[in-house]
């Protein structure tokens, strides 16, 4: 478990993050907020690069202050496009295990391996001055996990990977999630975000919104009534139908008249009500689909468009 | 919507044996990273240049042999080299190489945004200074007690080689060389671990640098008791033949070798610590959100 107890960062005067209580399980956990929300600092404090002006982080039990320990459990892929002049992609991920105090042996299997998840096996021999972004993003992300941590912390992962690699990429965050990792990833493409994660916490600020499964995060939106697309053959009619009901705000005919949108404060008792009109079989009911039931449509609601992508 | 507080307080540290055998591994991999980046980068060009200024001017006398017998029982040479040593490569070539070198160790890394790597690595932070502080080392020593050594043997070898070669192998020569060579690897060890600490402290470490240089330069000027807080007072009091430092100079005793040497490194080892101590609470903070 990831714990942040009552967790602030300040720079100076300037808020990093305030008051964070989180305790993150294993799996997919992805960091969402536009550009200075707080997501980099609060990857920062959970791997010690940056110290809680108050409060205390702990990665499965150990202080965030105690490296030697740390980081025999965890990883972190950072935004930092720089590397240590003059080596290899292998020489990189090699040197960096023996700091870990590895031997010489087991650096250099841990190192193909790595190189191997990441798909530069071949690249491995050149210098990473002669990368391209796609390439460097791989290799960060190659040391990262080269000591086979159980925590691994991504910062933007995918950015710069084309769209084969980005889904190989995901591919293995899946896979290392259900191995039992935790993960813990920040992202500005909110559909990826949307597929590969378990759950989500959304930042503004400095402060953290919501967190939790994405549709578990919906669903405590109260004052954003959920919204519904029915497609049906008398969309008039299913319209008359329910609009009686207390829970039901809004109910819109489809542009081609062959469906309805339906806004709900209450999703469960709608959808029981649609079992009870598709019983009695006036009306037939093509499909049902939620409209803003997505990682996009809470990031709308909780903060806006400025950082949507 | 955030979850309820939980005791996430650091748990108690449980006494275990030091695990030396780890941490010498780690240094050694600090050390081996650390040495290439010192002496195959781009960087190292301008620290070859600067060991070899003071070979330049002798290679270019070499063929010039002075006139006279009286040169042949070295008195001279040994003056000559006193003074060169003294000014050129003890006070200029070997201050900015260690500062060169030592300052960069840390504040090189920070200016390159890799200083994170070591920072991510389960390394406690004194073996990276143990680590990046012995590559300074080996480095500076290697260089600039190759240049004195070198630099010595030029001024001598050249003119009356059958003399010079009797006097290093029979006589006087070999120990002042030795003895050069000491103060030089001293003043590395000196030195080095002050532009360390610099590089921690300072985000232009320049200025102190250059402070530092005013300092030691205008030591002869001071009284006894402030003469004792620099590098060069130890230093000058192990050199094999004595320089007179003018007409303005305050006299004071030369600290025997016994203290000199030892007060050196205890200087050092405290510097280190607070070098370690600073490491220690260090966040790293060049990139933002």
């Amino acid at each position: 478990m990831i714990v942040f107890d009552d967790v602030s960062k300040f720079y100076g005067e300037i808020l990093g993050v305030n008051r964070v209580n989180l305790q993150i399980a294993p799996g997919i956990t992805s960091l969402v907020g536009p550009n200075g929300a707080g997501k980099s600092t609060l990857m920062n404090l959970m791997t010690g690069l940056l110290r809680p002006s108050r409060g205390h982080v702990t990665i499965l039990e150990i202080p965030t202050d105690q490296p030697e320990q740390l980081f025999r459990k965890l990883g972190y892929c950072t935004q930092f496009d720089s590397f240590p002049r003059g080596l290899t992609g292998e020489e990189f991920i090699r040197s960096f295990l023996l700091v870990h105090g590895i031997e010489r042996k087991k650096a250099k299997e841990l190192t193909q391996v790595a190189l191997e998840r990441v798909s530069l096996v071949e690249a491995g021999n050149r210098k990473m001055a002669a990368y391209s972004k796609g390439m460097r993003q791989r290799i960060r992300l190659a040391q990262a996990i080269a000591h086979q941590p159980e925590v691994m912390i991504l910062d933007e992962p995918l950015n710069g990977l084309d769209p084969m690699v980005r889904a190989e990429t995901i591919a293995l965050f899946r896979k290392l999630a259900a191995e039992g990792l935790h993960l813990i990833i920040s992202s500005h493409i909110l559909h990826e975000v949307d597929m590969m994660s378990d759950r989500v916490i959304l930042l503004n600020n400095g402060y953290v919104v919501a967190e939790g499964n994405v549709h578990g995060v919906r669903d405590e939106m109260q004052e954003h009534p959920m919204q519904i697309l029915i497609r049906c053959d008398k969309p008039a009619k299913l319209a008359a139908r329910v609009f009686d009901k207390d829970h039901v705000v809004e109910a819109r005919l489809h542009d081609d008249r062959l469906g309805l949108f339906v806004k709900t404060r209450d999703a469960d008792r709608f959808y029981l009500l649609l079992n009870a009109v598709v019983a009695e079989g006036e009306i037939n009911i093509e499909s049902i689909a939620p409209v803003d039931d997505d990682l996009s449509a809470v990031y709308q609601y909780l903060i806006g468009s400025e950082g949507s992508s | 919507m955030s979850s309820s507080t939980i005791d996430a307080k650091p748990a108690k540290t449980v006494n275990q044996p030091l695990p030396w055998s780890l941490w010498w591994r780690q240094i050694r991999a600090i050390f081996r990273l650390e040495i290439e980046k010192n002496f195959l980068s781009r960087r190292s060009i301008l620290l070859y240049l600067l060991a070899l200024i003071p070979i330049g001017p002798l290679v270019l006398l070499a063929p010039f042999t002075p006139p006279g017998n009286e040169w042949q029982d070295f008195a001279q040479y040994n003056m000559i080299f006193a003074i060169y040593y003294g000014g050129l490569i003890l006070r200029t070539v070997v201050f900015f190489g260690c500062a060169w070198i030592f300052m960069n160790l840390f504040r090189g890394d920070m200016i390159d945004r890799s200083l994170h790597f070591y920072f991510l690595s389960p390394v406690r932070r004194e073996v990276l200074v143990a680590g990046k502080y012995l590559s300074g080392l080996v480095t500076s020593i290697i260089l600039f007690t190759g240049t004195t050594i070198v630099a010595m043997l030029l001024l001598y070898l050249p003119h009356f080689p059958a003399e010079s070669s009797r006097y290093f192998l029979d006589g006087q020569g070999l120990g002042q060389l030795l003895t050069y060579a000491g103060i030089t690897v001293l003043a590395c060890i000196g030195y080095g671990a002050f532009f360390l600490v610099v590089g921690l402290f300072f985000r232009n470490p320049i200025i102190p640098a250059i402070v530092l240089y005013g300092w030691e330069w205008l030591n002869f000027l001071m009284p006894p008791l402030l003469k004792k807080i620099s590098v060069i007072h130890y230093l000058q009091s192990l050199t094999p033949v004595p320089v007179s430092e003018g007409p303005f100079a305050v006299v004071a005793e030369p600290t025997p070798a016994w203290i000199a040497v030892p007060s050196l490194i205890l200087v050092t080892a405290l510097v280190l610590i607070i070098a370690s101590r600073r490491i220690r609470h260090m966040e790293i903070r060049y990139g933002g959100d």
